[in-house]
């Protein structure tokens, strides 16, 4: 972090007027491609049972990072505690995404700065229609930012928008958030939201549990649409199958609470060839 | 028994005989034989203690330990009114102040051709046989303290007669207001609704309170539903922190009829409702819902019966409640399916959503069957708000206030939608968001 705001400060030296927008780190990282998310050392532990145990990982713009990793080893738990998940006790290190440490920030103040967690079990809201959920996410987000709300017109021409990107049936927007839906259709609505909120950080979490192939192929495509320089994925995933429609740029491996391998998209082959096993032997062997 | 118990009672006796012996010939009628059997029936049972089953969880002691004026004049107008206002178009709106009809206030906006809606009082001076041909004929069987006081003290309410085969447009809104601005006030409004063969009305009670003085509402409606008739009933109540309202509303069902009722409590200091339902033909539906909010320390009690009499018909109950801070809630659903009444369908189910560990709500189903081919099911549950629902929402954006109160009206929705008076639907569709928002 010493060296961002290094590069920063010098950047600032030779165009002052750029001072004015220090503050949107993010149009700077984007710029210099700098780290948008750092995790530091992170620890976390659910009713005093510890699952993540020193997670270090650094994120820029564009990138898509693929987390891979056994069941139990707190692919999930990485996932949720960034999202800001309560049931999670964060017990050490920090995460500091677009300037900011966000392990003190509520869920809907992450969502606001611009982190999106795509549900791997999506819940089902009874009572509370799609599009009605949209809107009040979307005006909530926009008065975290100081900006006006859309109105009705401006915000249903919007979805439609997006709806069509993702190829969204638009009869779901009408019904209960979830309620009966399939499970490829619950997916699909997560990546549809995704579309809607546009976040600078995306977290798949298990995106493609549950979904035959075709569903996979369909949500795979909606997330790459919406891949770009300024956004970055974060793929958690137990099967490499989702990594051949999403291709990561890097791949890192989790197990027992720590990232325990890094390495190109190859490494995800890798473990679909020859299991987790390999990886277990190696971290035991180093003890 | 209290000393307060025997003064409120008591008072009321005594009151009573003064009014019989001011009532020269009139007092042998047969109206008012009812009303004698029925204080004397009053004095039998007197007021309900916690150890009364239908009284175990609702303890009127605080209720009835202070005196009521129950012939308290008024001077509300419509302005007073505003604040209390359900807005409603093209509806038939009738005002009962302190029990009292109000003339000035109301306004019948149905042809007389199509629909009889006069106070009781007033209907009763026109035609007594035809008002005691229907006074207390459904809640004579009650056993209940409250209505044989009610019974007892029967002066005004409204008194509705929809004839044969008319289908009355105009739905029929009934305000009650308590204007306890100045004083405790008692009322005991009486009503019936007589809906003849193949008729259809909808109607609405919503009772309010002026003031921080204290009210008591004791009312009871019997409604008459005939063969193939279609009747909605709502009750909508919003009153004060200083309201107390004990209601019944009786119904019997006749041959292929149809019955709806609705009922919502917003606000109040201690609620209980009865609404029993005599389903007396075959082919019938009889449907209920039920919302309630208490907080601070209110209570809110629901009792209900479904007693299905003959075969064929079908009953739906679904009450649902949000009980915060230290409120009490009661919900007790009586299902009676009677040795005739083979292939009855009847359902029940109630809902609750405890947001404080001090909030507490009391459930029990009853279901008593006495005939073998029938469908019957009843569930109960209690619960906290789905905190997975709320981080969900919490994770798109949304405020954990603005998420608690999306999830709690989309909880109430699915009572709330079954209203089909609109405006009474927006109404509460408005008041429960700002109460949702509000806390």
């Amino acid at each position: 972090m010493q060296l961002v705001f290094q590069d920063v400060a010098c950047d600032f030296l030779l165009r002052p007027k750029l001072v004015t927008f220090a503050v949107n780190y993010h149009e700077l990282y984007i710029k210099y491609k700098l780290v948008m998310l750092s995790i530091n050392e992170l620890r976390a532990s659910i009713e005093g049972k510890e699952i993540l145990k020193g997670i270090n990982l650094e994120v820029k713009p564009g990138e898509v990072h693929a987390i891979m990793g056994p069941n139990g080893s707190g692919k999930s738990t990485l996932a949720s505690v960034l999202a800001g998940r309560e049931e999670y006790e964060v017990t050490g290190g920090t995460v500091i995404y677009d300037g900011k440490d966000i392990l003190e920030m509520a869920p809907e103040d992450r969502a606001a700065e611009g982190i999106f967690l795509a549900f791997q079990y999506p819940v089902e809201i009874p009572g509370v229609t799609t599009i009605n959920f949209l809107k009040t996410a979307v005006n909530e987000i926009r008065k975290y930012r100081g900006e006006n709300p859309l109105d009705a017109a401006q915000f249903l021409k919007m979805v439609r928008e997006k709806a069509k990107l993702v190829s969204m049936n638009d009869s779901l927007l009408k019904r209960a958030l979830n309620e009966g839906f399939s499970g490829g259709e619950k997916k699909r609505n997560e990546i549809f939201q995704m579309a809607v909120l546009e976040p600078k950080l995306a977290i798949l979490d298990e995106t493609d549990s549950g979904l035959d192939i075709d569903a996979l192929r369909i949500v795979a495509e909606g997330v790459n649409t919406l891949r770009s320089p300024e956004r970055a994925t974060i793929v958690v995933t137990h099967y490499q199958r989702l990594l051949d429609y999403i291709v990561p740029d890097f791949v890192h491996v989790l197990y027992k609470g720590r990232i325990v391998k890094s390495g190109p998209k190859e490494l995800a082959f890798e473990l679909e060839e020859k299991g987790y096993d390999w990886i277990k032997a190696e971290v035991e062997a180093v003890g | 028994m209290s000393t307060e118990t025997i003064d409120l009672k008591t008072r009321l006796i005594t009151d009573f005989h003064a009014r019989e012996s001011v009532m020269n010939g009139e007092a042998g009628s047969a109206f008012h034989q009812k009303k004698r059997a029925a204080l004397a029936q009053f004095d039998e049972l007197g007021f309900p203690t916690i150890k009364n089953e239908e009284w175990k969880y609702s303890n009127v002691r605080d209720l009835i330990s202070v005196s009521y004026n129950f012939n308290a004049d008024s001077s509300i107008e419509l302005a007073d009114l505003e604040d209390l206002k359900i807005p409603v178009q093209d509806a038939n709106i009738i005002y009962f102040v302190n029990g009292h009809y109000s003339p000035e206030l109301s306004r019948i906006v149905s042809s007389s051709d199509q629909i009889t809606i006069d106070s009781l009082a007033n209907a009763y001076k026109k035609n007594p046989s035809l008002v005691n041909s229907f006074f207390n004929e459904l809640t004579q069987d009650d056993n209940d303290a409250f209505t044989a006081l009610n019974t007892a003290f029967t002066q005004d309410g409204i008194f509705v007669n929809v004839p044969d085969n008319q289908s009355v447009e105009h739905p029929i809104i009934l305000r009650f207001v308590s204007d306890a601005r100045t004083q405790n006030v008692g009322s005991q409004p009486r009503n019936i609704i007589a809906v003849g063969r193949n008729a259809q009305v909808k109607l609405a009670e919503a009772f309010r309170t002026l003031g921080n003085e204290r009210s008591f509402t004791n009312s009871v409606t019997e409604i008459y539903v005939g063969e193939e008739a279609n009747v909605e009933y709502y009750k909508v109540q919003n009153e004060s922190e200083n309201s107390y309202h004990v209601g019944t509303t009786q119904v019997r069902m006749l041959d292929r009829s149809h019955f709806y009722a609705g009922t919502v409590t917003l606000n109040g200091r201690f609620t209980r409702n009865n609404l029993n339902i005599i389903i007396d033909g075959e082919r019938c539906e009889a449907h209920m819902y039920g919302l309630y909010f208490p907080d601070g320390t209110q209570h809110v009690d629901n009792h209900t019966v479904a007693d299905h009499r003959k075969p064929n018909s079908e009953s739906n109950e679904l009450y649902k409640g949000i009980l915060r801070d230290k409120a009490k809630g009661v919900f007790n659903g009586k299902i009676f399916v009677r040795p005739d009444a083979q292939k009855t369908n009847a359902f029940q189910s109630c809902k609750n959503i405890v947001l404080s560990t001090e909030a507490t709500m009391n459930t029990k189903p009853q279901l008593e069957i006495f005939a073998d081919d029938v469908k019957c099911s009843h569930g109960t549950t209690t619960g906290q708000i789905d905190e997975e629902a709320l981080f969900y929402m919490r994770s798109r954006g949304i405020s954990k206030p603005e998420a608690l109160s999306l999830l709690m009206f989309a909880f109430c929705a699915d009572v709330v939608s079954q209203i089909k008076i609109d405006s009474i639907r927006e109404y509460l569709e408005n008041v429960i968001a700002d109460k949702l928002a509000s806390k």
